[in-house]
């Protein structure tokens, strides 16, 4: 018993010594201890895709005098529910990140606080989907649209499809791959958008006639695009044998932006007609420590220097009217004219019965 | 004990009751009901069948494949012997994405079954099952190799000169022997599959569903909590009791053999029928684990102008082109190699102390904590993850945004190795020499330090290494917590494959062998440091 209980004694000191040499051997950030009121950190909780250069952030504590701490958990829908779940006690300021498909969820729980971000004006109304709440605030917008392999359509003298019509000609078949879904963002993205095209009514038919002509599902978009779509890396490596592929609009100035040497033209393009536009929001979170900072923080995200650098650190679209592109969007990237949408309160009460009749058509 | 079970109350039980508890309360009020609303659910009730089929089908397979190399491993010297152990070890500690794409590339289109004799197996259960193959295949040639080689052949060989056939004397003195090994072998297995997540996901596409994969889909997707919590209670249910099962073997085992040296029973291979055997283990090693990791070599090595390291090279700078990461790729390694050392240490203290005091004390309760180390092992990450967000949030232990939170994580999974190394060890040690020094007048912490520790010091390593390895390949719940912005090899690689582009996929293969590198490096280490007669080094 008792030689038990000093082991554990000294094994206790010894963890103990662990984790205190441990904290003091960490330079990996704490959580801003001292004061609340006049902490200089702002805490922004986002999900994993979320990247900023760090001369916008320097150029963020520059302006105000706070320092940003970014924590990234998990994908997006995966971040938003432990913002949920940390209703009250979140663990940032600010959260970034909620699309339109969640929204309503994000709303429904009323995580966020109402805060009216200066410069708002520049954004316009369309995209403003909380209205004159200000729960929410737009900082970008994307498109999930189908992109094709050029060489492939080259090589057949074939036009590349245009439109979400033109999937399920005979021309297409067993060309397409798309993402599962139920638990993959464009996957739902590409759902939506034929929801949003063919309405209530229509679209369990097209997903018939798509599945007629051989569209094949795989779980995620890494498998879809680094392993079924012959327009990649991976899928030229891998052999692939799908020319199409449902991805981002932004997926061809990636391919150039990432290729060594960067080629003169982009290896794939986009079907405009097949897009769902997502809209990604930014809100104040109900219970942070530090209020001012983050409403600083919002401004900050829709303001020009961030809206500017956005495009090439997540490859989406900024929200204000007077934001330039980089060269490489203007060149290698597509404008998306009519995309697709669905309101964000019919997608939060659809969405599970959407995706298992999608399920039981296209998976069993 | 105390500490130990501190943690694990802490750092497990009470998140994970936690979370359970919210998803099945409404205001206070248990809501029972749901059980059973959840389980008459078709779709769920498919994914239990399924989960449950896949597991014993996977279970078989890779004891039929692997145990001829056990055998092997165990009885025949070869040369590379070392090395081999360790690459057939490798997959264990990938992480599931990059497994995922190395075995598409034996299964799948343009694979080797495809070139060969026109046959796919992507999307098909057969890639689920040969999968699990791979990533098992060293929990049995481990488990039960590592006996093996430790089995007297002369009792054997006795049999055989009071007249017993060959088959004969192996049924009824080898393979008795064996038996508990086995079985322990097969239990670990089964608990590995039965909560598998990224295999079925990604090889076997979206119409198959495991337990694990719908937890995540309920948690994470929908917060359908109810419904992820009643199937949390299931899986726990089914995972206890595989653990009670598998605590009743290994301890049937502890206690009824004697050992010797394995470098003693190992021979050169002799006659046609042993160099066959050899050969067939060989090229099964050489389809089924070689040829996958070297796929991902190769790709991390074939560059848009034929091979060369340009995506090494591409590793080094954070903005070569337009900059994904906010450091450069290769700092992840120095994250991971820091956190997983972090690891290491909380599971060494942790997993240490438990050994130590289940080592001292018997009873049920003891033993019962025993059984309840390797729960981490059947439960889900998000349910982990999700349960520390709720639990740990008030002073002292508002740990949600602590970098801490990382390797306590990977610890969770460390120490039922950590365990399952040491306490043999531990129990071999003579408790005479513990009492006699005791007797001499040492203090409690002395006999510790100059009786067990000289002893066990190798295990310690072993186990150390093993905790390490594991800590380098977790994935799960490290997604799932805050993190500040310095990404584990893991998560940089899954970070690179989720964005398009040459260089991209290039950089991710190249992290991946790099990731491959480190593991098979420290388990040679290791291999060196294998202690000669403990029975170390199984789990």
């Amino acid at each position: 018993m008792s030689t038990t209980k000093k082991f554990a004694v000294t094994a206790l000191a010894a963890a103990l010594g662990v984790s205190t040499l441990a904290a003091c051997g960490g330079d990996k950030g704490d959580s801003g201890s001292g004061d609340p009121k006049k902490s200089k950190t702002v805490t922004l909780v986002s999900h994993d895709s979320f990247n900023a250069s760090e001369a916008v952030l320097k150029a963020f504590t520059k302006e105000t005098g706070y320092t940003v701490k970014v924590l990234k958990s998990g994908d997006a829908g995966a971040a938003l529910n432990q913002e949920i779940l940390t209703k009250g006690s979140p663990r940032g300021d600010v959260f970034f990140g909620v699309d339109n498909t969640l929204l309503s969820r994000a709303l429904d729980n009323g995580i966020f606080t109402p805060y009216e971000a200066k410069g708002l004006g520049a954004i316009p109304q369309g995209v403003r989907l909380d209205g004159d709440k200000h729960r929410v605030t737009p900082v970008d917008t994307g498109d999930i649209c189908v992109n094709y392999d050029k060489k492939y359509f080259a090589d057949k003298k074939l036009a590349p499809p245009k439109s979400f019509d033109d999937l399920i000609k005979p021309a297409y078949k067993n060309l397409l791959v798309t993402e599962n879904a139920g638990s993959s963002s464009p996957g739902l993205g590409f759902l939506l958008g034929t929801v949003g095209q063919y309405g209530d009514d229509g679209w369990q038919s097209y997903w018939k006639k798509l599945r007629a002509n051989g569209v094949k599902v795989v779980d995620g978009w890494e498998q879809a695009y680094n392993e079924e779509f012959s327009g990649s890396a991976g899928g030229k490596k891998a052999k692939a044998d799908r020319p199409l592929v449902v991805s981002y609009a932004s997926s061809p100035p990636v391919e150039v932006l990432y290729a060594e040497p960067r080629p003169k033209e982009a290896p794939t393009g986009v079907a405009t007609g097949t897009c769902f536009r997502q809209t990604e929001f930014a809100g104040l979170l109900t219970g942070a420590k530090n209020e001012e900072g983050g409403k600083a923080l919002i401004d900050f995200l829709i303001g020009k220097k961030f809206q500017e650098d956005m495009p090439l650190n997540m490859f989406v679209n900024p929200v204000i009217k007077d934001a330039k592109l980089p060269e490489l969007f203007t060149k290698h990237g597509v404008v998306v004219d009519k995309p697709q949408t669905v309101a964000p309160e019919k997608i939060a009460d659809q969405r599970e019965r959407w995706v298992k009749s999608w399920s039981s058509l296209v998976l069993k | 004990m105390a500490l130990p079970v501190a943690f694990f109350a802490v750092f497990f039980a009470y998140p994970v009751a936690a979370i359970t508890g919210r998803g099945l309360t409404v205001d206070g009020v248990w809501q029972f009901g749901r059980v059973g609303e959840v389980l008459a659910d078709p779709d769920i009730r498919g994914v239990l069948w399924f989960t449950t089929w896949q597991a014993l089908a996977s279970t078989a397979l890779t004891l039929l494949i692997a145990l001829p190399a056990a055998y092997v491993f165990a009885r025949l010297d070869f040369p590379g012997k070392q090395l081999l152990r360790a690459v057939v070890t490798v997959p264990f500690v990938l992480p599931t994405v990059v497994v995922g794409t190395a075995f598409l590339a034996l299964l799948g289109r343009g694979g080797l079954l495809d070139e060969l004799w026109g046959v796919r197996l992507d999307t098909s259960v057969w890639a689920i099952l040969l999968a699990h193959v791979f990533f098992n295949y060293a929990v049995v040639v481990r488990t039960v190799g590592g006996l093996w080689s430790q089995l007297d052949p002369r009792q054997e060989e006795a049999a055989r000169v009071l007249g017993a056939g060959r088959f004969a004397a192996w049924r009824r003195v080898t393979l008795p022997a064996l038996v508990p090994a086995v079985a322990a072998a097969a239990l670990m297995v089964f608990l590995f599959t039965f909560t598998s997540f990224g295999v079925v996901q990604i090889l076997g596409g979206p119409a198959y569903s495991t337990l694990e994969v719908e937890i995540y889909r309920q948690t994470a997707q929908f917060l359908d909590l109810p419904t992820a919590a009643v199937l949390t209670l299931v899986q726990f249910a089914a995972v206890g009791a595989i653990l009670a099962v598998h605590a009743w073997t290994v301890r049937r085992r502890e206690s009824a053999l004697r050992l010797v040296d394995p470098a003693r029973t190992a021979r050169r291979p002799r006659g046609a029928g042993q160099w066959a055997l050899l050969g067939a283990v060989l090229a099964t090693v050489a389809v089924l684990i070689v040829v996958p990791l070297g796929v991902l070599v190769e790709r991390s090595l074939d560059g848009p102008d034929g091979y060369g390291f340009g995506y090494y090279r591409a590793l080094q700078s954070a903005g070569a082109s337009g900059g994904t990461f906010l450091v450069p790729p290769l700092e992840a390694v120095w994250n991971s190699l820091e956190y997983a050392l972090a690891a290491t240490a909380i599971a060494l203290v942790v997993g240490g102390l438990a050994a130590a005091a289940l080592t001292r004390r018997a009873g049920r309760l003891v033993r019962g904590f025993d059984a309840l180390l390797m729960l981490p092992l059947g439960v889900s990450a998000v349910t982990v993850g999700f349960g520390f967000l709720i639990t740990l949030d008030e002073p002292p232990l508002d740990l949600r945004t602590s970098w801490i939170l990382v390797p306590l994580a990977q610890a969770l999974v460390g120490v039922p190795f950590v365990v399952r190394t040491m306490l043999p060890v531990l129990r071999a040690v003579d408790a005479r020499l513990r009492e006699a020094a005791a007797v001499l007048g040492a203090s409690p912490p002395r006999v510790w330090r100059e009786v067990d520790l000289p002893m066990v010091r190798r295990a310690l390593l072993v186990a150390a290494g093993f905790a390490f390895a594991v800590s380098l390949g977790e994935f799960g719940a490290t997604v799932f917590i805050a993190r500040p912005d310095n990404p584990t090899l893991p998560v940089a690689v899954a970070r690179l494959l989720g964005r398009a582009g040459d260089l991209n996929y290039g950089q991710a293969m190249a992290l991946s062998t790099i990731l491959m590198v480190v593991c098979a490096v420290a388990l040679l280490v290791l291999e060196r440091m294998r202690p000669d007669r403990s029975g170390a080094g199984e789990f």
